[in-house]
């Protein structure tokens, strides 16, 4: 493996599981190494499955991977030697330690004696399980069997890892913890990581470029930043102290239009909604405008274009319609229709301009 | 290959000390055995009367098949483990690994194996206790023991399949019900063979239970019958090989339905 080769390359899977359901068609993923790389998608959407694919464990029926410079499907037994997973479902042992279960996952890729407790101790440490690490499985929280899932992961120091559904099942405190560890991790020298989710805000806060898989397939790519960026512009929304008559609203949109900060200028009631490239740079102009005219405003609230937003216009659904339509590899841990929104925040996973009545306020202010 | 050595031994032993930090699940494997034991041998003491049983104390007869519907029984809910490790992702994870598949599939039979001997062991101790007798000394019961291993890696590697293959506890648990009694009726676990009608006697020649009885009871007599303790043990042997094979094999289906 040459140093700049990408660290995942996978193409042209086809995957249809008996029964007929197609999992994956035509999916592809490339994963530069050093990077995190997000596959984002409601369940059901595939992203599972190519996991599966890349890690050994299920064959495609057609296409190709090659996974830290080995054919995935030629040489599993090299991938594997590389690769650490840390699947949707725990898979430690419930009976045994921590520490156990950390000491059988390095025997397993050869590591013996003192290297072997050393390794065990020194994740232990750096998980926050130093103190759990010699009592059974069975008895820990659900932050701390994720943790000794990633833990299991890293034993063998490997150079791709994949992360399956990192903190689905996990509550808001042990999420933000879990988030914080893959950051770590990302720092890792040479350390690359390919993370699925379902949680917009997850895809956004941990992955340098995402791809958003819908039915089995990739329907958009890139950073997180650049895939909003594709989006025309921010949302700047004026909420009016009283609701405009017909031409009044004519007038205003006119007078806004002409000030050139926004355009897409639509009234609901006394809330008025535009579009703008730089929606903070804009707000200043707008409320001069409405200042003008002698409109008087209420509130202003920007919200920059979330990855639902990008969602529905790649996949022509909505995030959250998606994830509750599709059950395909639902784990059973997110008790089906789950949360585009885990922490209750909305910045990243804000709903769409039109529905939102809580956006997010980057920029807001109220004027006389 | 000695890594597949270390690491049968590696997930054996994983295996070995889940089954001793659950001491409740020994306790509760044995009571069946004790009961048949100590139950059923005192309520039925007196078979042993029946001209053409051959006399003797019913403990004495009744030990062996003990030991062999016990190593029957327990084998064959082996496939609830295997569910239990799929259900949790255990073994997907040992499957991402390097491990060797056949360490993975050994170590179940090994395991099973040592389970078997030591409930084997326990049974014969409590037939001691109990009063039984056994001319045929140590080298016998070791044979006994050696036979319902061979018969137990029978039915824990048929189970196993079956949980890997079917993936529900009501299939396993169903088949498990409707096997065992049948497959102990039909030996001469519970009487000899002279006194079963003459269809029950034919059908329990073709039943791998009865080999292992036939092979066991031959080898713990004063006079053992070698050529009998041979061909049955024999049989029970290939037809272990047989099953663990086909275990392998579905492990492969198994991966496809990943």
């Amino acid at each position: 493996m040459t140093a700049h080769a990408p660290a995942v390359v996978a193409h042209d899977l086809i995957k249809t599981y008996p029964g007929g359901v197609r999992a994956l068609d035509g999916m592809a993923v490339t994963v530069e190494a050093g990077t995190v790389f997000g596959l984002l998608g409601p369940n059901g959407a595939g992203k599972s499955t190519t996991v599966k694919i890349l890690t050994t464990l299920a064959r495609p029926d057609s296409g190709a991977a090659v996974v830290a410079g080995h054919d995935a499907l030629r040489h599993p037994d090299r991938v594997r030697r590389a690769i650490g997973v840390v699947a949707q479902k725990s898979g430690a042992d419930p009976v045994a330690t921590g520490r156990e279960n950390l000491l059988l996952q390095g025997r397993l890729y050869g590591l013996r004696g003192a290297a072997l407790g050393k390794r065990a101790d020194e994740l232990l440490d750096r998980f926050d399980l130093t103190a759990a690490g010699r009592r059974m499985v069975k008895t820990y929280s659900g932050g701390m069997q994720r943790r000794l899932d990633v833990a299991l992961g890293l034993m063998h120091r490997p150079q791709v890892l994949f992360l399956d559904e990192p903190t689905t099942g996990l509550d808001p405190e042990a999420r933000t913890a879990m988030w914080e560890e893959i950051s770590r991790l990302a720092g890792d020298e040479g350390l690359t990581i390919l993370l699925t989710t379902h949680y917009l805000e997850e895809a956004d806060r941990l992955a340098e470029r995402i791809a958003i898989v819908d039915r089995g397939r990739v329907v958009a790519e890139g950073t997180p930043d650049g895939l909003k960026g594709e989006l025309r512009g921010d949302a700047v929304h004026v909420e009016l102290s009283r609701t405009p008559d017909e031409v009044d609203a004519r007038l205003l949109a006119t007078a806004l239009g002409e000030c050139a900060a926004v355009r897409e200028v639509t009234f609901d009631g006394r809330r008025l909604s535009a579009r703008a490239d730089d929606g903070p740079a804009a707000v200043p102009r707008v409320l001069t405008a409405l200042e003008q005219q002698g409109a008087a405003v209420a509130s202003v609230t920007v919200a920059r274009p979330s990855l639902d937003d990008v969602y529905l216009r790649y996949a022509g659904r909505r995030f959250s319609e998606a994830d509750t339509a599709g059950h395909q590899d639902n784990s059973g841990r997110t008790g089906g229709t789950a949360p585009a929104d885990p922490t209750g925040r909305t910045d990243a996973a804000g709903a769409h301009d039109d529905t939102a009545g809580n956006v997010p306020a980057r920029t807001s202010g109220g004027a006389r | 290959m000695s890594t597949t050595l270390d690491q049968t031994w590696y997930m054996t032993q994983r295996q070995l000390m889940a089954i001793v930090r659950q001491p409740v699940f020994v306790v509760i494997t044995l009571v069946q055995p004790v009961i048949w034991l100590f139950l059923f041998g005192s309520l039925f003491r007196k078979v042993v009367e029946l001209p053409g049983f051959g006399g003797g104390s019913y403990l004495d007869y009744l030990v062996p098949g003990v030991v062999v519907m016990s190593a029957v029984s327990s084998n064959m809910w082996a496939g609830m483990g295997t569910l239990e490790e799929i259900e949790r992702g255990t073994l997907n994870r040992f499957l991402t690994t390097p491990v060797s598949r056949a360490a993975l599939m050994n170590a179940n039979v090994v395991q099973q194996g040592f389970s078997t001997a030591g409930q084997s062991v326990i049974i014969v101790l409590l037939g001691k206790l109990g009063g039984a007798d056994y001319p045929g000394g140590i080298g016998g019961i070791v044979l006994l023991i050696i036979a319902s291993i061979m018969l137990g890696t029978v039915f824990g590697a048929f189970s196993n399949a079956l949980g890997m293959l079917v993936r529900q506890r009501e299939s396993i648990i169903g088949i498990n019900t409707f096997l065992l009694l049948p497959l102990t009726f039909l030996s001469s676990a519970f009487m000899a063979p002279g006194l079963m009608p003459s269809w029950m006697r034919h059908v329990a020649d073709f039943n791998p239970v009865n080999w292992a009885l036939v092979a066991g009871r031959s080898a713990m007599s004063a006079d053992p019958d070698w050529g009998d303790v041979l061909s049955r043990g024999g049989g029970l042997l290939a037809l272990a090989l047989a099953a663990v094979w086909l275990s392998t094999r579905t492990f492969r289906s198994y991966q496809k339905s990943v």
